[in-house]
């Protein structure tokens, strides 16, 4: 299926989203508070349910936070990427652990690095910094370690 | 480097015993914490507990150009060095829409694959040595120093190549290429079925690993699972078939996938593999174009504005590199997408009402590198 047809039947079932086609797969950007909903259903969709969650991760934009889920269907092999922004001050954000499992170690990645809470998550402690890190988030752009970090 | 864990704090109450494996440990092969929950000798519950070698590569990538990065991710999973590197130029080329020689296109191929093969060696090796069987690990090396010496002619390194540029490849083949690449072909043909004499069909290994560590089709796909563990498990997911690079598209090759779901089943398949990697080798190797083995690129690269997404097969899965480009030298913000990560965060529901002797069977057949899961 090509990037407009996907478009049209998912732009059927979510009226709230902003659809792009400029980029390598279609792109779709919904509001925070219905990502719960818009997951549970594309898990759900029809004869070809986004059952494959490859790819999540989170950019600074500097102004605001984006939430970047790469969702593919294992049957048909159709891609489509979901993104939610977030308040940089204040990232708030359903978690979808229970809909793929492997987002539960990747939003543990995304909410320490660039401190995203994820509510309703299983086990938001600690992954990969030591205790004692909370709050401080490496991957934001305005993260300053003047001991370790060396400016290229 | 400790950590508050729930399980540490329940431990005495109840009756269940808490071991760890790790950080140092012969098993983990590398740094690598489990923090396991027994009750007897089954297990409970499993915590991996990672990020002991984590080198923020994702952050240092930000202040790097595009030529340099590629350097970095040699440095994720060692033994796939090679793939990693042409995962980072498919992703810049893509930016670019650059050309590459047919020359080199074979070449990056050939690579790959000899690439896959040293690290199926390697983890054959030491997944026999985890269960007991020592003499396969220095049957494996044997044939992993011919690969290791073909690259280091090319390469003039033996583990982290950095020989794939944007572009191309950073020099031409070594003459003795062809020859020693045959030369290994046919010794490691031959030797093949010495390695299912010694190993595949020991009845020692098949109880072993028979029935052990289930994952099943579903836990795989909904924890992201890649690579030879998921074929196990008889999710087709083979990016060279699905989504062609390179000239895959134009090779004979098959995707192998077992239905067994067990640790056997991801041993049969990663042989397997191995078998299909000979024959794409035997196929290329004698036609190798002539002509250029790098186009030409400007000395400073600039991806446009916007985002790009490539993906690789490397010898333990789907690896992807997601370039946010914001149109400067450096990438805005660049993300691995490594498959250890995923493979990782299912070996809870793997060795899950297991025993505590097979967790190291099924850690042999998962196959995880750990400076791919820390990035």
């Amino acid at each position: 299926m090509n990037k407009e047809e996907l478009k049209i039947k998912l732009a059927a079932t979510f009226t709230t989203a902003a659809f792009d086609e400029s980029g390598q797969w279609l792109n779709m950007t919904v509001p925070a508070a219905d990502w719960l909903q818009v997951a549970q259903l594309l898990r759900n969709f029809g004869d070809f349910p986004f059952d494959y969650l490859f790819c999540l991760t989170c950019i600074d934009w500097k102004t605001k936070l984006t939430m970047v889920y790469h969702l593919s269907a294992i049957s048909t092999r159709d891609t489509v990427v979901v993104k939610v922004d977030l308040d940089r001050n204040n990232p708030e954000i359903e978690s979808v652990a229970q809909i793929w499992k492997t987002a539960n170690f990747h939003e543990r990645e995304v909410c320490e690095l660039f401190g995203v809470n994820f509510l309703n998550h299983p086990d938001l402690r600690l992954l990969i910094l030591p205790d004692g890190w909370e709050g401080r988030n490496p991957m934001r752009k305005d993260f300053e370690d003047p001991v370790n970090m060396i400016k290229l | 480097m400790y950590r508050q864990s729930e399980i540490l704090d329940r431990s005495g109450h109840d009756g269940y015993m808490v071991i760890n494996v790790g950080p140092q440990h012969p098993a983990t092969h590398g740094v690598l914490h489990f923090v396991i929950t027994l009750n007897g000798e089954t297990i409970i519950k499993l915590e991996p507990h990672i990020g002991y070698i984590h080198r923020s590569i994702e952050k240092m990538c930000e202040s790097l150009n595009y030529r340099q990065f590629v350097y970095t991710t040699s440095r994720m999973d060692y033994l796939s060095s090679h793939i990693n590197n042409h995962a980072c130029c498919l992703a810049v080329e893509k930016g670019l829409e650059l050309e590459i020689p047919p020359r080199a296109q074979i070449i990056r191929i050939l690579m790959d694959e000899l690439t896959r093969l040293a690290s199926h060696q390697l983890w054959w090796g030491s997944m026999a040595m985890d269960i007991g069987a020592l003499t396969p690990f220095f049957h494996a090396f044997r044939e992993r120093e011919m690969i290791t010496d073909i690259f280091e002619d090319t390469c003039g390194t033996r583990l982290t190549m950095n020989y794939m540029v944007p572009g191309g490849v950073m020099a031409d083949l070594h003459p003795d290429f062809q020859q020693k690449v045959k030369v290994f072909l046919k010794q490691f043909q031959e030797k093949l079925p010495e390695y299912d004499e010694l190993v595949t069909g020991n009845i020692i290994f098949q109880n072993r690993t028979k029935g052990v560590g289930i994952l099943s089709k579903e836990d795989a796909i909904s924890y992201g699972v890649s690579g030879p563990t998921a074929r196990a498990s008889g999710v087709s997911c083979d990016v060279r078939k699905l989504y062609p690079y390179g000239v895959y598209d134009k090779l004979d090759f098959k995707e192998i996938t077992d239905t067994g779901c067990d640790t056997w089943a991801r041993y049969i398949v990663r042989m397997e593999e191995m078998r299909q990697s000979i024959h794409i080798i035997e196929q290329l190797i004698d036609n190798i174009p002539d002509g250029d083995f790098q186009a030409k690129t400007k000395a400073v690269l600039k991806l446009p504005k916007g985002e790009y997404y490539s993906r690789v097969e490397t010898a333990r899965g789907e690896l992807g590199v997601y370039i946010v480009s914001e149109g400067g030298t450096t990438p805005y913000r660049i993300k691995f997408r490594s498959p250890g990560f995923s493979n990782l965060s299912a070996m809870e529901t793997m060795v899950k009402g297991g025993k505590i002797g097979d967790f190291v069977a099924v850690m042999g057949s998962v196959d995880l590198v750990i400076p791919d899961i820390d990035r």
